[in-house]
């Protein structure tokens, strides 16, 4: 090994610590007890616990978060794609009035703060009985997330050359067959980068979340905030609720690595 | 059937793709639309298949109109110059994919891919994804696809434009054998006037969107009815040479003057335009003398080479007469370098003559062809 790569080496295993380091941090303290985390500074636990994992499992005010978070991040994934399909093959395919600033006017919801619509969803939803439940998070987060799959499945539907379309016209499909059984496939990887972003996107959002639920629907980053009691914080709980929130963020990841790479060289990611 | 245009225009964003074109295709005809990119030859096919409706005009099947009916409603089959196959499926199913929609019984489907395959040369690769062939491979695919759904109307629409030589030369001469039997109406789309004449049939020339003349192959390549006609069916591109006819003789305007021949001869005085295909031109070396006169009835002009371009066995020679750019394709290997002057000899028996306003003028000269 040459100076120049053991050079290469090292800045690289700095940046992965760099990176690395907070999440590790974490692990470590989810699995240590709270005298430990509170009275000194250990590289890892002396003494391992699993309590704080045991406790999250068991108890239904910690696990049904997650329960209620995946409900509406899968609710609204399922929602925003189905909307986006349809949207985004006519952006693709159609010339309509005025469709570039509708293309335009829907990136644009992505630029508005969620803070702005907060009240108006509280609002709305009180009114028609949506409040506080999984249906009034993923609702919200389509406000975002539909926008954003359309303009990323646009991105993929251009890629197809739009003979396919034809063709199977000429071939006698008809037009949901066509889409189903011809089209969908050959964006599948754009429906996986699509989806993967949705999912992130509502997994991640809590200041709506936060907002349009209550008690029922409560996702768990706003059970985390429970933590805080008068015997002061739960600091190896909190750690071992954070550890299982990144666990299903992660694991999308690996599913759709390989078409991440493929979105963002359309540009679109 | 018989596929019939009356009077069809189709203009986009007030941009005339297709003017005023009126063509009867009869049942089990090979039809050449031939013309340059651009010239229409897609957005026409378009129109026949009905994927386009026509902005005015009418498009008769048997007689009956179907301008309005949409692609799904007309027995059409159509191969794109891209390679257009269904990724997501194996090649059997692209063949398949017209005769289950139509929901045949599955032995007949079998039977039908079998067949098609098998005069296409792809039973064993059926069951590859097209992606994992090559490009002649895939082409097949998408050619056995229009094949086996046995529609009245095939087009074909530059299919082998995007294939190697070799392939191309293969599948030109299966394509109209297949096809010819199944009676339908076959129209061929190409850029190139020596594949229409290697087809045969009848030949459409297109140029900026106007149908400039139809008839059989042969016919349309010797007596070209205008000057577009012949621009467009001609490779290397036609000479042209400007010429006055008057009294006895016919001067040309790159120089030269003979007396009255060929064509010219039954012709009253006026300006016209030669046309000479490029190999009837005959070139002699010019260096070392004066320009000689013409003479024998023959034109004989003075021009400077510009390219020698050899391909294997055969000169083109472009060469410039003054103003006039020349090509002539020249038997054998005349490596004569840029600027070497030359003699173009331009008999008057070999010439396409047309009047000032570019249609075809004189007595039809089957040597000019």
């Amino acid at each position: 090994m040459n100076s120049s790569s053991r050079g290469g080496t090292f800045v690289m295993v700095l940046y992965l610590v760099f990176l690395m380091l907070p999440i590790y941090w974490l692990v470590n303290m989810s699995l240590k007890t709270n005298f430990e985390i509170n009275t000194t500074v250990s590289l890892w636990p002396r003494d391992i616990t699993f309590e704080h994992y045991i406790k999250i499992f068991t108890d239904s005010s910690w696990y049904s978060g997650y329960i209620n978070s995946l409900t509406y991040v899968v609710l609204n994934t399922i929602i925003s794609i189905s909307l986006a399909l349809p949207a985004a093959y006519a952006f693709s395919r159609y010339t309509f009035v005025g469709d570039k600033h509708l293309f335009f006017w829907l990136l644009s919801n992505r630029m508005a703060p969620p803070a702005v619509f907060a009240l108006p969803f509280f609002n709305l939803y009180s009114a028609i009985g949506l409040f506080d439940t999984p249906w009034a998070v993923a609702l919200a987060h389509c406000l975002f997330n539909v926008p954003l799959a359309v303009w990323i499945l646009e991105g993929f539907m251009s890629g197809v050359p739009r003979e396919i379309d034809e063709t199977a016209a000429i071939d006698g499909y008809s037009f949901p067959r066509f889409f189903v059984k011809i089209f969908m496939p050959l964006i599948a990887s754009g429906i996986g980068v699509a989806a993967f972003f949705c999912f992130m996107f509502s997994w991640v959002e809590l200041l709506l979340a936060r907002t349009l639920t209550a008690t029922n629907a409560k996702p768990i980053a706003v059970t985390m905030t429970r933590t805080v009691s008068a015997a002061g914080m739960d600091w190896g709980l909190l750690a071992a609720a954070g550890v299982l929130t990144i666990i299903p963020g992660a694991l999308v990841i690996w599913f759709v690595r390989n078409y991440i790479a493929k979105g963002f060289a359309l540009g679109r990611v | 059937m018989t596929l019939e245009l009356e009077k069809v225009s189709r203009a986009v964003a007030g941009v005339t793709h297709i003017h005023d074109v009126s063509l009867r295709l009869e049942r089990g005809s090979l039809n050449v639309l031939l013309g340059a990119t651009l010239a229409g030859k897609t957005s026409l096919m378009r129109l026949m298949a009905g994927l386009d409706a026509p902005t005015s005009g009418r498009v008769l099947v048997d007689g009956k109109d179907v301008t309005g009916f949409t692609v799904k409603k007309r027995s059409v089959a159509m191969v794109y110059q891209q390679f257009i196959n269904y990724p997501a499926l194996t090649v059997y199913e692209n063949i398949a994919s017209p005769l289950r929609v139509a929901g045949l019984p599955r032995s007949e489907i079998e039977a039908r891919v079998a067949e098609a395959a098998r005069l296409l040369k792809l039973t064993p690769y059926l069951q590859r994804r097209p992606l994992e062939m090559s490009g002649g491979q895939q082409q097949r695919c998408a050619i056995a696809r229009a094949l086996v759904k046995r529609a009245d109307l095939v087009l074909l629409d530059e299919p082998l434009a995007n294939l190697d030589y070799k392939l191309r030369e293969e599948l030109r001469e299966e394509l109209p054998r297949i096809f010819a039997s199944t009676g339908a109406v076959f129209v061929y789309a190409t850029t190139e006037p020596m594949e229409a004449l290697l087809l045969g049939g009848s030949t459409a020339t297109l140029r900026e969107g106007r149908l400039t003349q139809f008839g059989p192959t042969a016919e349309v390549y010797r007596r070209p009815g205008d000057l577009a006609t012949a621009r467009v069916f001609s490779d290397p591109p036609l000479n042209t040479l400007q010429a006055t006819k008057s009294g006895g003789t016919v001067r040309l305007q790159a120089g030269g003057s003979i007396p009255v021949a060929g064509a010219f001869a039954s012709v009253p005085d006026g300006s016209y335009t030669i046309g000479v295909r490029a190999h009837h031109l005959q070139v002699e070396a010019g260096e070392g003398h004066e320009a000689a006169p013409s003479i024998n009835g023959v034109f004989r002009l003075r021009a400077s080479v510009t390219v020698a371009e050899i391909t294997g066995s055969e000169t083109y020679l472009h060469m410039e007469a003054g103003e006039t750019p020349l090509i002539a394709l020249l038997p054998g290997i005349r490596g004569l370098e840029p600027g070497t002057a030359v003699d173009v000899l331009v008999d008057p028996g070999q010439i396409l003559l047309f009047d000032s306003a570019g249609a075809r003028a004189g007595r039809a000269l089957d040597a000019a062809a």
